[in-house]
């Protein structure tokens, strides 16, 4: 026998569109209501046009599981999330679950300027569903965990945001739900609060709750749900293991992909001199890879055509995160075209990043191609192409059996030496000193 | 709703709940608004806080709004018109109509405004919405509260007795309570989608005031016109306040009767309207 935590079948979301102004008027409805025949001669009040937010969406998830949603903006992810948190209702279908639900849909809902941080941890925690008996039991907890003790007993209008945000999310973070559904919650703060907001997603999973993550951070998606679901208009897309269908909507969805062409050479980036004509992320294979493993090399691959003899022309590469920071530049030096004037033609320059360099994440390359004394920047197509570097749990990454965040854009796999010398066995054994002190 | 909910619950003992597109029912939301009988006290809590906070003059506002009314009607209606006032002194004559009134006025308007004015909670977070409208109500009774301090200084003052009728008046703050509710549910919901009502109310509430016994005794309307008076619950609440502290004439059964009926009607009719339009209120405020 199983039990679902989350059944969900058909279920579907219409809102009216198109009515420029939200609100109806009364005279609106009175005419409506007393108005029939009047309606028409005045041909316009129709039934409003409509749209479906959500379209038969049906999913299972098991207790315990943790699952990411994904999907471009409008693809239906925040009317899902409405959906399963009940603040709204659905036009179709059927949802069951199964034990207490927490929604976190935006941290800090409810608090109120005027009120002292005690007092708002107390009306926030009763607003997002605990008793009062809960929120003192767990009230020194969640102080801790903010770090705003001093300042409990001041407003907080004077608050600074960010300790606003550690106030906030405490509190939400102690509620402690079968079910937790969490919002872009993160996308909001300094790293160093999404930091912590993860490890604290992390500490949730490990307790065997039920997770629903709604999110654009891709490595935190892959790493925190073995599974995800992919929205696109409204409908479930893909459903399955996160690397994949992370790998597929960062194919389709980004607008930026692991491989771009240029066909027509006279608009294709660059100048009278090279043009870029395609720009590719490959695996070993040769295959354009929108996915790789951490543990994999991956080739950066750029073609163009040199449209004028006799410059010496240098092809660099650089790679991004998520975060708009380099990771590296990469300029070809070990070619044998280094330092040699090229000819007219169509190249192809590959340059290979190995496994184990890069840490998990999405990386953007930006393709140039420049040449020396004096430079000149023919060719520079920002985020030509990106990709995704995942890690596992196997225990034989870079990761090793760490499940939590591991900060840095590169994440090599050193050589490590340790020596060991035994014991003296007539030396005092290690607890009786630690018990003199 | 169990309280030692955990994660390590075993999931057969765990609370179902279904999402579906029906409303819910009036037993289902009468348990849920049980359910968060904590969220109701700590919203009438914040409103208070937050009010008390915000003016300079806090709590005070309590006494000094019925006690200025009181006096402006004694100055014109008792003073220059020579209204009657059944043998009381107009002052607390007034004072003990204004007292229910300011309840009722209090609780009306800002239950009617409670689901537009804490927007952001309604479209990011689930809880019993009734909580809105009903915790307004609860905060006007604190006001109610030290008013009605004032209220016995007052008989004190003008050596007022109650009569035997006293007995009766938490009935008749229970039918105050009610009908703000009743009027309050159903505006606060249709606030939500017709922005007019937020313009509408303070007319709504002055041409209720006229149509309440405050300024003036029932016995001035005709007798041909009672039986329709009645049906503003507010009437047998004035009356029934001034028969119980004060010895004024009673209500009647027949006015209580009706007044309670229709407070009852509009109770139950708003707050089925309420659950109707309830779940749309995220997409449309």
């Amino acid at each position: 026998m199983s039990f679902l935590a989350i059944r969900a079948r058909g279920i579907g979301k219409r809102y009216s569109i198109g009515a420029a102004e939200p609100y109806r008027t009364f005279r609106e409805a009175l005419l409506r209501g007393f108005g029939a025949p009047l309606r028409a001669l005045r041909r316009e009040r129709e039934d409003p046009p409509t749209v479906w937010a959500l379209r038969d969406v049906s999913f299972d998830v098991e207790p315990g599981e943790i699952v990411g949603i994904i999907g471009r903006n409008g693809a239906g992810k925040s009317t899902l999330l409405k959906l399963l948190s009940r603040i709204t209702a659905p036009t179709t279908g059927e949802i069951e679950l199964r034990g207490r639900v927490g929604a976190l849909l935006e941290v800090g809902t409810g608090f109120h300027p005027e009120l002292t941080g005690r007092e708002n941890i107390y009306l926030n925690g009763a607003i997002l569903g605990m008793k009062g008996a809960e929120i003192r039991r767990k009230f020194d907890a969640i102080v801790a965990f903010s770090e705003i003790e001093k300042f409990l007993d001041t407003p907080i209008k004077h608050y600074s945001s960010g300790m606003f945000m550690r106030l906030a999310f405490a509190v939400a973070a102690h509620l402690e739900p079968e079910i937790l559904i969490v919002d872009e919650v993160l996308a909001v703060g300094d790293a160093g609060f999404q930091k912590k907001c993860l490890a604290k997603m992390e500490d949730v999973s490990h307790e065997g709750r039920t997770v629903l993550f709604v999110t654009h951070n891709m490595p935190a998606v892959t790493r925190l749900c073995p599974r995800t679901i992919l929205l696109e208009e409204g409908r479930v897309r893909l459903d399955g293991p996160s690397r994949e269908v992370v790998g597929a909507y960062l194919e389709s969805g980004l607008g930026t992909t692991a491989s771009r062409e240029w066909n027509d050479l006279r608009t294709a980036p660059g100048d009278d001199i090279v043009r870029l004509l395609a720009a590719r992320v490959c695996d070993e294979e040769g295959r354009v890879a929108p996915t790789v493993h951490i543990a994999r090399p991956v080739a950066l691959e750029i073609e163009y055509e040199v449209l004028e003899d006799g410059h010496r022309l240098v092809p660099n590469l650089h790679v991004l995160d998520q975060k708009g920071s380099h990771a590296f530049i990469s300029i070809e030096v070990d070619s044998p075209w280094h330092r040699r004037e090229r000819p007219r033609g169509r190249y192809v320059s590959r340059a290979w990043v190995p496994g184990n360099l890069l840490a998990e994440g999405t990386f953007f390359v930006d393709a140039a191609i420049s040449t020396y004394s004096p430079l000149r920047v023919h060719v520079w197509e920002r985020g030509a192409v990106a990709f995704q570097v995942v890690d596992d749990l196997s225990g034989e990454t870079a990761r090793g059996d760490f499940g939590g965040t591991i900060p840095g854009a590169v994440r090599p796999l050193l050589k490590w030496e340790t020596e060991f010398m035994p014991a003296d066995p007539a030396a005092v054994p290690a607890r009786a000193i630690r018990g003199r002190g | 709703m169990s309280e030692k909910a955990v994660a390590t619950a075993s999931p057969e003992d765990l609370p179902i709940l279904y999402i579906r597109p029906s409303s819910m029912s009036l037993s289902a939301a009468l348990g849920e608004l049980w359910a968060h009988r904590e969220l109701l006290a700590f919203f009438a809590w914040r409103d208070l806080k937050v009010r008390y906070k915000q003016t300079a003059l806090g709590v005070a506002w309590a006494l000094l709004q019925p006690l200025f009314m009181m006096i402006v009607f004694s100055v014109f209606f008792g003073n220059l018109a020579k209204v009657s006032s059944d043998g009381l002194p107009y002052p607390i004559f007034a004072y003990c109509g204004l007292l229910p009134w300011q309840l009722f006025a209090y609780a009306l308007t800002n239950a009617a405004n409670s689901l537009v004015s804490n927007e952001r909670l309604v479209t990011k977070v689930y809880f019993s919405r009734v909580t809105l409208p009903i915790s307004s109500v609860l905060a006007g009774l604190v006001d109610f509260a030290i008013a009605f301090a004032l209220l016995l200084v007052l008989m004190a003052y003008y050596g007022c007795a109650p009569s035997g009728g006293i007995v009766a008046l938490p009935f008749f703050l229970l039918l105050a309570v009610g009908a703000a509710m009743a009027a309050g549910l159903g505006l606060s919901a249709l606030n939500v989608r017709y922005r007019d009502i937020r313009y509408a109310l303070p007319f709504l509430t002055q041409v209720w005031l006229f149509v309440t016994p405050i300024a003036y005794p029932s016995s001035l309307v005709p007798e041909g016109w009672r039986t329709l008076y009645a049906l503003n619950p507010m009437v047998s609440v004035v009356d029934g306040f001034r028969w119980a502290l004060l010895g004024a004439p009673s209500p009647g059964a027949t006015t209580v009767a009706a007044s309670t009926l229709v407070a009852a009607a509009g109770l139950l009719a708003s707050m089925r309207y309420f659950l109707r339009v309830e779940r749309g209120f995220a997409d449309v405020v």
